[in-house]
């Protein structure tokens, strides 16, 4: 299945308005399957990471991620995924950094840890073990493109978080960004991130080139706004109707919902193809795309040990947007 | 003496390794070697009790639904709470969807592509268009990159692999297992919806509280939950099930290969909220020989392991201090041990242990398929027992999905309240897909003062034990016959076999003679 334009505006969220389709996308003929093969090269590493952002890839729909891997990129390293293992796989690792190859894009999802390289290692080249981060700088030398895929990539997530007891974090985990200092590294945070958020970047990098980035260098067109300012139970809150605890009807804010410092258009786009959401389910958002999850300060997650509503600043009394960098919120 | 090491042995979650020594062209050694660390238990510490329900979700990406239940669970004991009626039932159809999810992923996506020969693509005459462009797409990709800087990576992820006499040869049951991989990631799809119907997205799932779910049952939810559930039960009974068959019938000597007889279950689905009543049962099992389970029996060593914490400690006094030069130390896993022996969890533990308990639907399955194959009881202990076991569980959990349905109660409540005590400890035991998961915590001041998950692949990717006695895939890649050391793909399909969620790497030492290094896969 190829993906038509009305497909590529829907996982835009219809933002990037008039779009020319390239005719790598016709498909059928033989000249467009050679095209395909001259797809963007792809090498994804997972370093400290839990997968979980690589399963979230496979819940990708129209255009569904068979498609995708066969029509607009070529996979070349996934850990999860390819068949090749041992020198098969890291063979590929190898041949790039060697080859001095610069036809690739580099994903990394996960942080790195840099205390000591044995915290996360990935296969041997010459004979010697090779850290994720000693693989990492080596591909991002020869890399056409940086990206970061999740929370732990982009802003080190919960592998960075620091431990209460003041030890410093265990393994010196960064992210992506960090490690590579100087060079622009497009963030597509989410823990993990909505598969379309992943898939319309790419394409868009690869058809449309660099899409707006905000400061925290995620795409506009999917971080631009609040959860709050989209929420389902937007009206709730405006009615001054608040939720007691999970699951209630009515505004989460009371519960701990950090919907209204935290980015991201879930409540618009929804998870699976509009299955549920996050605040739909009556739960609500725990701010996991924003770079100063899961620490918020010293906050954490959750602020108050339950879900108890007195001595609670009032929503219309506190500042709204990013106000979580600035040492927490008030809300439970 | 042939070293070969297979790092990273891909297609399975995470960062493992494995070092096996052949003579003889057999397995004589084998050491597993889990290859990261991240330090969440330390991580956890000082914070609210409650964000270690969302934070231990993030352990794993494929089951984060089970770390999700047992980090509930314990901080249920440790609030002195149970879940009501809803919350449970919720927990449960959350938890089987993913299972389904799980399972799929594991025998298409991760071990398929073992024994299946995707170059068979290329002999395809039929007239299925989605074939065809997938035999198109093989053809130019090696056609058109051929010879260019590229190359290597022609037909990726599928190529390159490990090349070999040794994948199915018979064309349409390669076809229709690559038709089955396709279908596949649809399904799994698919079984992610009815997650997230329940839980608010899938992986990690946003949902799950102590005291049950926060989402309602309501009519629109359970109408798109079960949506699902007839096209993915289809596609276990009459596609997953008949292609374990077909592999099976290919590689009878995987029946032979990969064994390991001591077995452990949590018991799979509470039907009660007494943590006493399964779908698939708790217990022990060594061979054939059933025992009860008792929690205050597991401990965690750490000889071999790069921690320099103390050793041979239940887990609610778990400690874990890392020491990456630890001198003799070849792992990040530590080595769970039940009344000091190593055990295998899984769908085969669970399997086996159901089977010995005498629970019906478990014994109907498990003698069809012994009968199929005129085999007595002891071939489930092997490769191809582990992946029978997984469609069996698959199937019996698909058939059971629509029963829970009709026990809920309809918009009511999905969850219990609570308060968070100034103290307390508790223990959330689970089973997730590849096995017993168990989390615990101490919670003091009303903030965690301990947490300490032992998480399924601990227990049988663990390293020896402070005794030196082997963990279970090193003890079950005892004996494998390896053909070709330059292409180990024997010792790959034992560790697969057990669904590992890290990645590994494999050494192979013949005799005592260095006589090179290979890497393998």
């Amino acid at each position: 299945m190829s993906l038509n334009r009305r497909d590529f505006l829907k996982m835009m969220g219809g933002t990037a308005a008039a779009i020319t389709f390239p005719s790598v996308m016709i498909q059928g003929c033989k000249r467009a399957l050679e095209k395909a093969a001259e797809r963007t090269n792809v090498i994804w590493i997972q370093a400290q990471s839990c997968s979980g952002c690589s399963v979230s890839l496979l819940n990708q729909v129209d255009p569904d991620i068979a498609s995708v891997i066969t029509e607009y990129i070529s996979l070349n390293y996934h850990q999860t995924l390819m068949a090749g293992t041992g020198s098969k796989a890291s063979g590929v690792l190898e041949d790039a950094v060697k080859k001095n190859r610069k036809d690739f894009v580099l994903i990394v999802e996960g942080s790195i840890p840099t205390k000591d390289d044995k915290y996360c290692t990935i296969g041997e080249m010459d004979g010697r073990i090779i850290g994720a981060r000693e693989w990492i700088e080596k591909l991002a030398a020869n890399a056409k493109a940086l990206v970061s895929v999740g929370t732990c990539s982009a802003y080190g997530g919960i592998p960075a978080a620091e431990p209460r007891d003041g030890s410093g974090n265990p393994t010196g985990a960064i992210s992506f960004a960090n490690l590579m200092k100087g060079k622009t590294v497009l963030n597509i945070p989410g823990c993990p991130p909505h598969p379309n958020w992943i898939v319309g970047t790419l394409l868009h990098v690869l058809l449309k080139g660099m899409p707006e980035l905000d400061d925290y260098g995620r795409p506009k067109m999917f971080y631009g706004k609040t959860v709050h300012e989209q929420c389902e139970r937007l009206s709730d809150y405006k009615a001054g109707k608040f939720a007691k605890y999970w699951g209630d009807a009515g505004c989460l804010y009371q519960v701990g919902c950090l919907g209204m410092d935290s980015c991201c258009d879930i409540p618009a786009r929804k998870w699976l193809g509009g299955v549920n959401s996050c605040t739909e389910c009556g739960a609500g958002c725990i701010g996991c795309t924003e770079d100063v999850f899961p620490d918020f300060g010293k906050r954490g997650v959750f602020k108050h040990l339950n879900a108890r509503n007195e001595n609670l600043v009032k929503p219309e009394h506190r500042v709204p947007a990013f106000n979580l960098r600035n040492g927490g919120i008030f809300n439970g | 003496m042939a070293k070969v090491l297979i790092d990273p042995i891909t297609r399975i979650e995470g960062h493992l390794s494995i070092e096996i020594d052949v003579q003889n062209g057999k397995v004589v050694d084998a050491k597993s070697i889990g290859d990261m660390f991240r330090g969440f238990e330390r991580i956890f510490v000082g914070r609210n009790p409650l964000d270690a329900n969302q934070l231990s979700q993030r352990i794993c990406g494929v089951c984060p639904i089970s770390h999700g239940i047992a980090s509930s669970k314990c901080l249920e004991g440790a609030f002195g709470i149970k879940p009501n009626n809803n919350g449970r039932i919720l927990r449960n159809m959350m938890l089987g969807a993913n299972y389904l999810h799980s399972h799929l992923i594991h025998f298409y996506h991760l071990a398929a592509l073992d024994y299946v020969d995707i170059t068979a693509l290329l002999k395809y005459k039929g007239g299925d268009s989605k074939i065809n462009n997938l035999k198109s797409w093989v053809e130019n990709e090696l056609k058109v990159k051929k010879g260019r800087a590229d190359a290597m990576t022609a037909g990726a992820p599928f190529l390159p692999r490990y090349e070999g006499n040794f994948y199915i040869k018979d064309v349409d049951t390669n076809i229709s297992a690559i038709a089955g991989y396709v279908k596949a990631l649809e399904m799994r799809m698919k079984a992610h919806k009815m997650v997230a119907a329940i839980g608010g997205r899938a992986p990690h799932a946003i949902g799950l509280v102590p005291g049950g779910v926060t989402q309602v049952p309501t009519r629109a939810m359970i109408r798109e939950y079960k949506k699902h559930i007839s096209e993915i039960q289809d596609f276990i009974n009459d596609v997953y099930m008949e292609h374990v068959i077909a592999v099976a019938k290919t590689f009878k000597d995987y029946f032979k290969i990969g064994a390991f007889t001591n077995f452990m279950s949590y018991g799979l689905f509470d039907l009660d909220n007494e943590d006493k009543k399964f779908m698939l049962q708790r217990g022990v099992a060594y061979g054939t020989k059933l025992g009860a389970f008792d929690p205050n029996k597991i401990k965690e060593q750490v000889q071999y392991s790069r921690y320099s914490s103390g050793s041979n400690l239940h887990p609610y006094d778990g400690q874990t201090v890392p020491n990456p030069q630890k001198g003799g130390a070849y792992t990040w896993l530590k080595a769970p041990r039940y009344e000091g022996n190593a055990m295998e969890v899984g769908p085969l533990a669970r399997v086996v242990v159901s089977y010995l308990s005498g629970n019906t639907a478990v014994k109907t399955e498990v003698d069809a398929l012994l009968k199929m194959f005129n085999a007595d009881i002891s071939a489930v202990f092997s490769v191809l027992g582990r992946h029978a076991a997984r469609a069996i569980e698959a199937k019996l959990i698909a058939a059971e999905l629509r029963n829970w349905i009709d026990e809920l109660e309809v918009n009511g409540k999905p969850r219990s309240t609570f308060d968070i005590p100034e103290s307390g400890e508790g223990m959330g035991l689970v089973e997730a897909s590849r096995g017993a998961l168990g989390h615990w915590i101490r919670v003091k001041d009303r903030k965690i003062a301990n947490y300490q998950a032992v998480v399924p692949t601990t227990w049988f990717c663990g390293p020896r034990g402070d005794d030196g006695k082997r963990g279970p895939v090193e003890e079950a890649l005892m004996n494998t016959p390896i053909a070709d050391p330059n292409n180990p793909i024997e010792a790959a399909r034992v560790v697969r076999s057990f669904d590992p969620c890290i990645a590994c790497a494999v050494h192979v030492v013949e005799g005592d003679r260095e006589i090179g290094t290979f890497k393998v896969c």
